[in-house]
């Protein structure tokens, strides 16, 4: 079918999207009936159980996108600043009304049901910095022109995070980086997140284990070995040099060789060799890039700087800055402390209930570690763990195969919009998904810490259903409207 | 888009979905494909294996009466795992009534891996057991308090009669060793112990069942899995008739009151065990439950050893009853005719005097009817020295050992191998060897071994084989294996005898006699035609035990009894009334004897066995 430059909404609209949307929905609410199921239970239609409310939300949701798809596409332009205003406000109130549930003050009682602002704040805050970047005059040269998207996402981030204590709605605001990377920010951000996750492991996971030899701790010195070697593969390659990696690499080997020799008769402190090494290239760095006036370098050997600093800041930000509980989550994951009653409870359980479905599954509404409660949250945020033990390898991989492709039709229909605006808003929508997608899963699977954010379609809870129907809707209805926009 | 540079950053975006992806992709190949260990780990969350035991076979007697029943107790079994900081154990005890101390002694106990090998937190411990429905009411009523803890039926022995204890034996908690033994069993079970429940564990126990449970998360039971598809119901125990007839039993156990003794009674043709009794003894209820360690105690403790069997256990000269044996071995070897006279000179008799004063010299029947010691002793020495004693001594030796063989082929110096008693003694019947040893091989002759030829001496017996060789003589010549089991399988296992069957006419005669003019004439009643033998066996530790062995009626023998009353005096004083009444009480139904029952009831003769 070719999109048609006339506006029938019905005839443009990608329905391929649409019915990944409803594969997703549909088999989420499958599981959401599974994970609430106990045994004595009858129908799916039964409002006084969480499947027959999905049930309830689901009907609203499709109402919800087809009144999105009839309200003129020109209207989500028009009112992205408006709308990103009233949000603010709402976020800022939202902690008064609300009552604390589970130590969250995000949500809003309205009459029988509850609803959570932050679900939406995703879907205004992409559609206004869709309509920052997507203006005539923006164009993404230099750091100044993050400063306001930055803003833009990091205000209602802050406010969720600090004042609603919803650290893992606040945290998935980090998917705009990949937006920003495509419209031109540099890669290295994205390669700083991730040293500063790495650097943060390494030196919380192995900070407290001391050196075989000397004193200082492994954790401190792999930092700053893995600094050591940045430091040498930036000046090789911003300074062309053909011999200096030679001489780099070998006097850092001799200081270390040396080292270990003294380390005989004097016990040396590994943790300030290695410090001392990385501040002489840095100190290096500095000086060639002032005498070569290569400025690129300076960035590097700030970075590097920033890096020292962080390493040990690490250890203050993990023993005086976080909650004890928030603290244990990632000694647990880390594989630091074993809590199986405690923090690690979930985790455990959920990995029992994947595993225990083995290749095939124990078949739909016959698992025992859902059914049985033993998985806390299991219809919310832990619901992957019914799809893995009733649906099995197969099922669990069918399910993420399935979310794969829908963001990757995400990003096709990004990158065949007109118009700026709509790219960087199907850029937000398909990060945002995939934010959720590897934070929830991942979770559940054991290999990123606990925090508490609904896999998309799937977890149980009308807010966050919603609020992807919006974000997905409205995406859908500007996608259908491309033909109309002037190249 | 025109002029777009930085295009290709898209690549890198759908780039990092799929890395995303295939590492999760990855992560649940390793979870749901090669890690093995979670499947053990869902199933000890949410099954919850609970056995169903089954109610033990019930124990009748011959005539169907009930012996042994089951009563209901309760156990209560904990899942360490189960129970979470919040568990309440101020308000656990409470409802137990014990002390926090007792309940952290308990769960110490069973978290020592030394004491309770197959400790695990995922699996029920015992922690109680044995308790009465009165003492878990509060529990049970307040059990969705305490998360990990079950409460377990369970059946105990129960008895319908004070008696027989020694026969029915007791079931107790089994120990390691039939643990590892048997994997029927598994810690804090139950299994018979002693006597029959020992001998019939496997008849009487059954199969246990097996119901699988689905527990939640906070070990609330949510029905059964799968339908109970793979449950199992639990098959009761066989029922076990015994040969005991317990009016029989009730009498024996009455009249050895205050006395240290013991009386076997047979059915001679069939081997049925009708009554066993040894005194001291104990109430089976006794050994049940809660208090069984504790009297199990007592009982080993006391000294005159209430748990040993002296029916089958106990080992005693058979004195002058051994002169029935010695008959008939004595007409078989050729050594004399039932018309053989010997000379008895009463009490001035060498080298052994007779106890009673009869004419002389004496043929058989009437040696036995006064139990004529110079007589056997004369008879003995002539089947020993029938051909001379030889070079070397080894004629007389092999003539010794045709006797022996002749005396064992009684059941004697031998444990009874194909029956269904537990614990016995063989005895003894003193072999060549052990002669050679004292005596050399040539220093031995028939006057050496004289006290053998009246039952005294190193010949010693058991109660048991007494009644047996009772048995013997009235079925003229062989025997069926003494046991408890009331059904036919034991009829093939009969043992025939190498004595011509004229010589146990001529026997019995001479027990008949006993009964009418001898030893026992005061215990004999006119409508029954009994027969018998007294012993009074000589007893280095004190008095002379009293025995006696009979049988009757003698034309059609029911009954074999044997009776042995440990420091009484003569047999005919104390055994013989024992086992006369026996007779009567199985014979007739009843004990006409009123007066006797009560004297030889009441008579103490040892002061220290207890009544339980």
């Amino acid at each position: 079918m070719r999109a048609s430059r006339s506006g029938n909404i019905w005839q443009n609209l990608d329905w391929l999207t649409v019915g990944l949307f409803l594969v997703l929905v549909i088999f989420g609410w499958l599981n959401i009936y599974g994970a609430s199921y106990t045994f004595d239970q009858t129908s799916i239609f039964d409002f006084s159980n969480r499947a027959g409310k999905q049930f309830a939300w689901i009907l609203g949701s499709l109402v919800l996108g087809i009144v999105l798809l009839l309200i003129d596409y020109k209207t989500y332009d028009v009112l992205a600043y408006i709308a990103y205003g009233a949000m603010l406000i709402l976020l800022l109130i939202t902690p008064l009304l609300a009552h604390d549930i589970k130590g969250s003050l995000s949500w809003i009682s309205l009459g029988p049901v509850s609803l959570q602002p932050a679900e939406f704040a995703k879907c205004i805050v992409a559609l206004a910095v869709a309509k920052y970047m997507g203006r005539y005059e923006y164009k993404l040269r230099t750091w100044r022109d993050l400063i306001v998207p930055f803003a833009l996402i990091g205000v209602p981030a802050l406010i969720i995070m600090v004042l609603q204590k919803e650290t893992g709605s606040a945290l998935v605001f980090a998917a705009f980086l990949l937006v920003f990377y495509r419209q031109g920010m540099s890669g290295y951000v994205l390669w700083i997140g991730v040293a500063a996750v790495a650097l943060f492991i390494i030196s919380i996971r192995f900070g407290e284990i001391p050196l075989p030899f000397g004193t200082g701790s492994v954790g401190i010195l792999t930092c700053m070995l893995l600094l050591t070697a940045v430091e040498i593969f930036f000046i090789c390659k911003e300074h062309k040099m053909k011999w200096q990696p030679l001489i780099l690499c070998g006097s850092v080997a001799a200081i270390y060789g040396i080292c270990l020799l003294i380390n005989l008769w004097v016990t040396v402190p590994f943790n300030w060799v290695s410090m001392g090494v990385v501040l002489a290239l840095i100190l290096y760095n500095i000086f060639v890039s002032i005498y070569w006036r290569k400025w690129a370098l300076l960035i590097v050997a700030a970075f590097s700087l920033g890096c020292i600093g962080y390493t040990q800041a690490c250890d203050f930000v993990f023993t005086r800055v976080l909650q004890p509980h928030q603290r244990t989550r990632i000694e647990v994951l880390l594989g630091m402390k074993e809590d199986l009653a405690g923090a690690g409870y979930n985790v455990n359980q959920a990995r029992i209930a994947i595993g225990s479905g083995r290749f095939m599954g124990k078949g739909y509404l016959k698992g025992t570690q859902t059914k049985l409660q033993f998985v806390p949250e299991q219809d919310t945020d832990f619901i992957f763990c019914t799809v893995g033990e009733e649906w099995g390898f197969v099922g669990s991989v069918g399910v993420l195969l399935v979310y794969l492709f829908f963001i990757l039709r995400l990003i096709e229909i990004a990158e065949r919009q007109r118009t700026i605006f709509t790219q960087i808003y199907a850029y937000s929508v398909a990060s945002i998904f995939l934010f959720h997608l590897m934070i929830n899963v991942g979770m559940v699977l054991g290999l990123l810490p606990v925090i508490g954010i609904p896999l998309p379609f799937f977890s149980y809870g009308g807010s966050s259903l919603w609020g992807f129907t919006l974000l997905l809707f409205i995406l859908l209805r500007l996608d259908a409207a491309r033909m109309e926009q002037l190249r | 888009m025109i002029n777009d540079q930085y295009y290709k950053h898209r690549y890198v975006i759908s780039g990092i979905a799929i890395v995303v992806v295939l590492v999760y992709i990855i992560r649940l190949f390793y979870l749901q494909v090669i890690d093995q260990s979670t499947k053990d780990q869902a199933d000890n969350n949410a099954l919850v294996k609970q056995t169903i035991y089954p109610s033990r076979g019930l124990i009748y007697d011959r005539n169907g009466v009930l012996l042994v029943f089951n009563q209901p107790i309760y156990e209560i079994t904990m899942t360490m795992r189960l129970m979470g900081p919040e568990w309440d154990t101020a308000a656990f005890c409470n409802c137990l009534q014990i002390t926090r101390a007792e309940f952290d002694e308990r769960i110490s106990e069973i978290k020592d891996r030394k004491k309770n090998r197959g400790y695990s937190k995922d699996t029920p411990q015992g922690f109680m057991g044995q308790l009465k429905k009165e003492d878990i009411a509060n529990l049970q009523e307040s059990l969705f308090r305490f998360p990990g803890i079950q409460i377990q039926k369970r059946t105990l022995r129960d008895y319908t009669y004070n008696a027989a204890a020694h026969v029915l034996g007791s079931v107790g908690e089994v120990n390691q060793n039939d643990i590892d033994n048997d994997e029927y069993y598994s810690r804090g079970d139950y299994s018979g112990r002693d006597g029959l429940e020992r001998t019939y564990e496997k008849q009487l126990r059954g199969d246990k069942g097996v119901e699988i449970l689905m527990r939640d998360s906070r070990g609330r039971i949510q029905g059964s899995y799968q339908d109970g598809e793979l449950d199992r119901t639990a098959q009761a125990g066989t029922d076990l008739y015994t040969t005991l007839d317990i009016q029989l039993q009730l009498l024996a156990e009455e009249l050895l009151a205050g006395k240290i003794g013991s009386a076997v009674a047979i059915e001679p043709k069939t081997g049925e065990i009708l009554a066993l009794a040894s005194n001291p003894s104990w109430n089976p209820k006794v050994l049940v439950g809660k208090e069984r360690s504790e009297n199990y105690e007592v009982l080993f403790k006391d000294p005159t050893k209430p748990l040993y069997n002296r029916a089958t256990q106990a080992t005693y000269p058979p004195g002058s009853t051994f002169k029935t044996i010695q008959a008939l071995v004595c007409l078989e070897e050729g050594g004399i005719t039932p018309n053989t006279l010997y000379p008895c000179s009463g009490p001035s008799s060498t080298p052994i005097k007779c106890t009673h004063h009869h004419g002389s010299p004496v043929a058989l029947e009437k040696a036995i009817e006064q139990s004529c010691n110079p007589y056997f002793w004369a008879a003995f020495r002539d089947v020993l020295q029938k051909d001379g004693y030889g070079k070397e001594n080894e004629t007389f030796r092999h003539r010794y050992e045709l006797w022996r063989n002749d005396v064992m082929s009684f059941g004697l110096g031998q444990k009874f191998n194909d029956t269904d008693i537990g614990d016995q003694s063989s005895g003894s019947i003193p072999s060549t060897k052990y002669f050679d040893r004292w005596y050399g091989k040539t220093g031995w002759k028939a006057i050496t071994i004289r006290s053998l030829s009246i039952g005294q001496g190193e010949i010693i017996v058991t109660p048991l084989q007494l009644a047996n060789q009772a048995a013997i003589i009235a079925n003229e010549g062989y025997y069926i294996s003494p046991h408890l089991n009331k059904n036919d399988s034991m009829q093939t296992h009969i043992h025939r005898l190498n004595i011509e069957k004229q010589h146990f006419e001529v026997v019995k005669e001479g027990m008949h006699r006993v009964m009418v003019y001898g030893t026992g004439r005061h215990f004999a009643i006119d409508s029954l035609h009994m027969a018998g033998k007294t012993g009074t066996a000589q007893n280095p530790h004190g008095r002379d035990h009293a025995i006696f062995i009979g049988f009757a009626p003698v034309e059609d023998p029911q009954i074999a009894v044997a009776v042995v009353v440990e420091n009484a005096g003569f047999g005919a004083t104390w055994a013989c009334p024992v086992a006369s009444m026996m007779i009567e009480q199985y014979l007739t139904g009843e004990v006409k004897r009123k007066d006797l029952r009560k004297r030889i009831a009441e008579s103490v003769l040892n002061e220290s066995v207890k009544k339980w």
